[in-house]
């Protein structure tokens, strides 16, 4: 049988407000394939965030486990530090944001190749014009942001989480500031993209979206439901 | 893609932001540079004028020589004399190489500018005083021959002033005399450019000041002690000792206690451009705080964020400083006319000089300044927490 691409075991946060104890995840665990393509769904509330934020390696968890291709990265020992943190997400992961958050004077090819301003993948770098071809957007290499419609600023994003190599591509309401049209063309690129081996998570409210996942996490005061 | 180019293009996000502040910077580095330029010139002017004057010493009759120059100026009166036999004397001493006796007379010309004004002639030696005076170059003919002779070389200044070339007359008001041009010099950037000189032995007879001189150039040897010469000079009577060193020094100390309130004042242009530099990068820090969240979350590092921000400020720093220094040089005509309106006494000759060390002088001084501004601005935004700055572009 298949190992896990990525294993979480009681994962829990909990958060400080005040003398108050938030309790944002409680014992989440879930196992996501190479290749498969999984939703996290919940109310507002309900610990998507950060349930990404944590498995992305963006904050640490309270207690639990996580590990990705077999590598333990949480796992009871104490908090990593963000240089740690750094160095895992640099390896594993391609984030992907409802906002796209492009920089407006690059242009599309540049923005796809700004991770690797700052670090070079030792799995090796895609090729941008292999990427930008992959999501259909060659045509619009030179082009400026601001000179794109909503769903190709969310490809670009996409060629940017991907350029390099990563094994998990992690995407907070990748639709949200699309129309429906466009929500189903990015729906069939992350589908692509996990059919290609990379395992997929997405935090979504778009029911439709979450229908096209391999595995469904549902979440509702920080539990699994 | 690397840093420097993302950094640069992140200039580019609010162009006219980051022109107006590299605007600030240029006039900072433009003021600077020109400050510098002024006192390396000023300096230079005032070494090339005193070392032109071909003598170390020059003695003069007793009385105040800026009182006497003032009522000279007022009306041709109240010069001071000494007698022609302090030559001889002075020429006595071991240390001295060469001595030049001059005469200087001034009448009022009524045909002079609009009101008329004083006009000046210097009655030198024929013999030592070309000797002293060696880098003066004619442009047409040459020195008078004859101490006696009622003839007259014009400096550069003073030949295009009165429009005089060699062979022409020249006539003295009041005393109506007329004298031949021999020569017209060629510019030197000294005040003999606008000297009208004569020889010593008609300008005491012209002015009935026979055996009487108003200076004495003296020329001392090169292993000479010049503080004990002087010490001897000033026990000549009736003489004053005016060193052309301690008038250097006199000068400098004066034009330094200005130096002083305008570097203060270039300093504080410098301190205003660098806290325009502070504002500009923090605000663009705190602008892109989500999108600095978003660059760590793609494995930018908290140096790699630094480096970025701080660049964005040396780039800034550098065509601002680069754009003030250039400036500099573009109206360094201009600012050395203000200069010379407003200074009692200018020597001749470039007053701001302008040179590669002052330029990378003042530019780096922008450019460290620069650099030390962002400093805070690039650490705020390297400390930015991925997670955080997302959370809060969240809830906007």
């Amino acid at each position: 049988m298949m190992m896990p691409t990525m294993s979480a075991k009681d994962l829990s946060k909990i958060y400080r407000r005040g003398s108050e104890e938030v309790r944002a995840l409680d014992g989440v665990s879930f196992e996501a394939r190479s290749g498969e393509m999984a939703a996290v769904i919940g109310p507002s509330g309900s610990g998507k965030t950060t349930l990404l934020n944590i498995i992305g390696c963006l904050d640490n968890p309270t207690a639990g486990t996580l590990s990705v291709g077999g590598e333990e990265i949480f796992g009871g020992r104490k908090e990593l530090s963000e240089k740690e943190l750094t160095f895992i997400r640099r390896r594993i992961f391609g984030y992907v944001f409802q906002k796209f958050y492009l920089i407006p004077t690059l242009t599309v090819r540049e923005n796809i190749m700004l991770p690797s301003a700052f670090y070079k993948s030792s799995a090796g770098a895609k090729s941008p014009d292999d990427v930008m071809k992959l999501l259909g957007i060659d045509k619009r290499a030179g082009h400026l942001p601001g000179e794109l419609s909503g769903g190709e600023m969310q490809r670009v994003a996409i060629a940017r989480a991907l350029i390099n190599s990563p094994k998990v591509i992690l995407a907070d309401e990748p639709t949200g500031s699309l129309d429906s049209r466009r929500t189903g063309e990015i729906k069939e690129i992350l589908r692509e993209l996990a059919t290609q081996g990379m395992t997929v998570v997405m935090v979504t409210h778009n029911l439709e979206l979450a229908k096209a996942a391999d595995r469904v996490i549902e979440l509702r005061d920080g539990k699994v439901v | 893609m690397n840093i420097y180019s993302v950094a640069y293009k992140n200039l580019l996000r609010k162009k006219t932001r980051a022109a107006l502040t590299a605007g600030g910077i240029a006039l900072s580095a433009w003021v600077l540079a020109t400050l510098l330029g002024f006192n390396r010139g000023y300096e230079n002017g005032l070494n090339r004028d005193i070392d032109n004057m071909g003598f170390q010493v020059l003695l003069t009759a007793k009385g105040c020589p800026y009182e006497a120059a003032t009522l000279m100026l007022k009306g041709g009166t109240g010069l001071r004399y000494m007698p022609e036999s302090v030559v001889k004397t002075v020429y006595l001493n071991p240390e001295v190489e060469k001595v030049t006796p001059m005469l200087m007379q001034g009448v009022f010309d009524p045909n002079k500018g609009e009101n008329g004004a004083i006009a000046a002639y210097l009655g030198v030696d024929a013999l030592t005083f070309p000797a002293m005076k060696g880098y003066l170059e004619f442009k047409q003919g040459g020195w008078f021959k004859d101490n006696n002779a009622y003839e007259a070389v014009m400096g550069f200044e003073a030949a295009e002033l009165e429009q005089r070339e060699v062979g022409d007359k020249l006539l003295i008001p009041g005393v109506d005399k007329e004298l031949a041009v021999t020569g017209i010099l060629k510019r030197s950037g000294t005040q003999d450019d606008g000297t009208i000189f004569l020889p010593i032995g008609a300008v005491q007879k012209i002015f009935g000041k026979q055996g009487k001189l108003t200076g004495l150039g003296i020329k001392v040897r090169k292993d000479a002690d010049m503080a004990a010469f002087e010490n001897k000079l000033y026990d000549l009577p009736d003489v004053q000792v005016v060193s052309m060193a301690q008038v250097k020094t006199t000068i400098m100390n004066l034009v330094n206690s200005a130096r002083v309130i305008v570097l203060g004042i270039a300093v504080i242009a410098v301190i205003i451009a660098m806290a325009g530099v502070i504002n500009t990068i923090l605000m663009s820090v705190m602008e892109r705080y989500a999108e600095i969240g978003i660059l760590k979350s793609m494995g930018a590092m908290p140096l790699d964020i630094f480096k970025m921000i701080w660049a964005e400020t040396a780039m800034l720093c550098s065509v601002g400083g680069a754009g003030g220094i250039f400036l500099s040089f573009l109206t360094a005509r201009v600012s050395e006319s203000a200069v010379r309106y407003f200074l009692p006494y200018a020597p001749n000759g470039a007053l701001i000089a302008l040179d590669w060390r002052i330029c990378l002088f003042a530019f780096l001084l922008i450019v460290v300044g620069g650099l030390l501004s962002g400093v805070y601005p690039a650490w705020r935004a390297a400390r930015v927490r991925p997670l955080e700055a997302i959370r809060i572009e969240g809830e906007q």
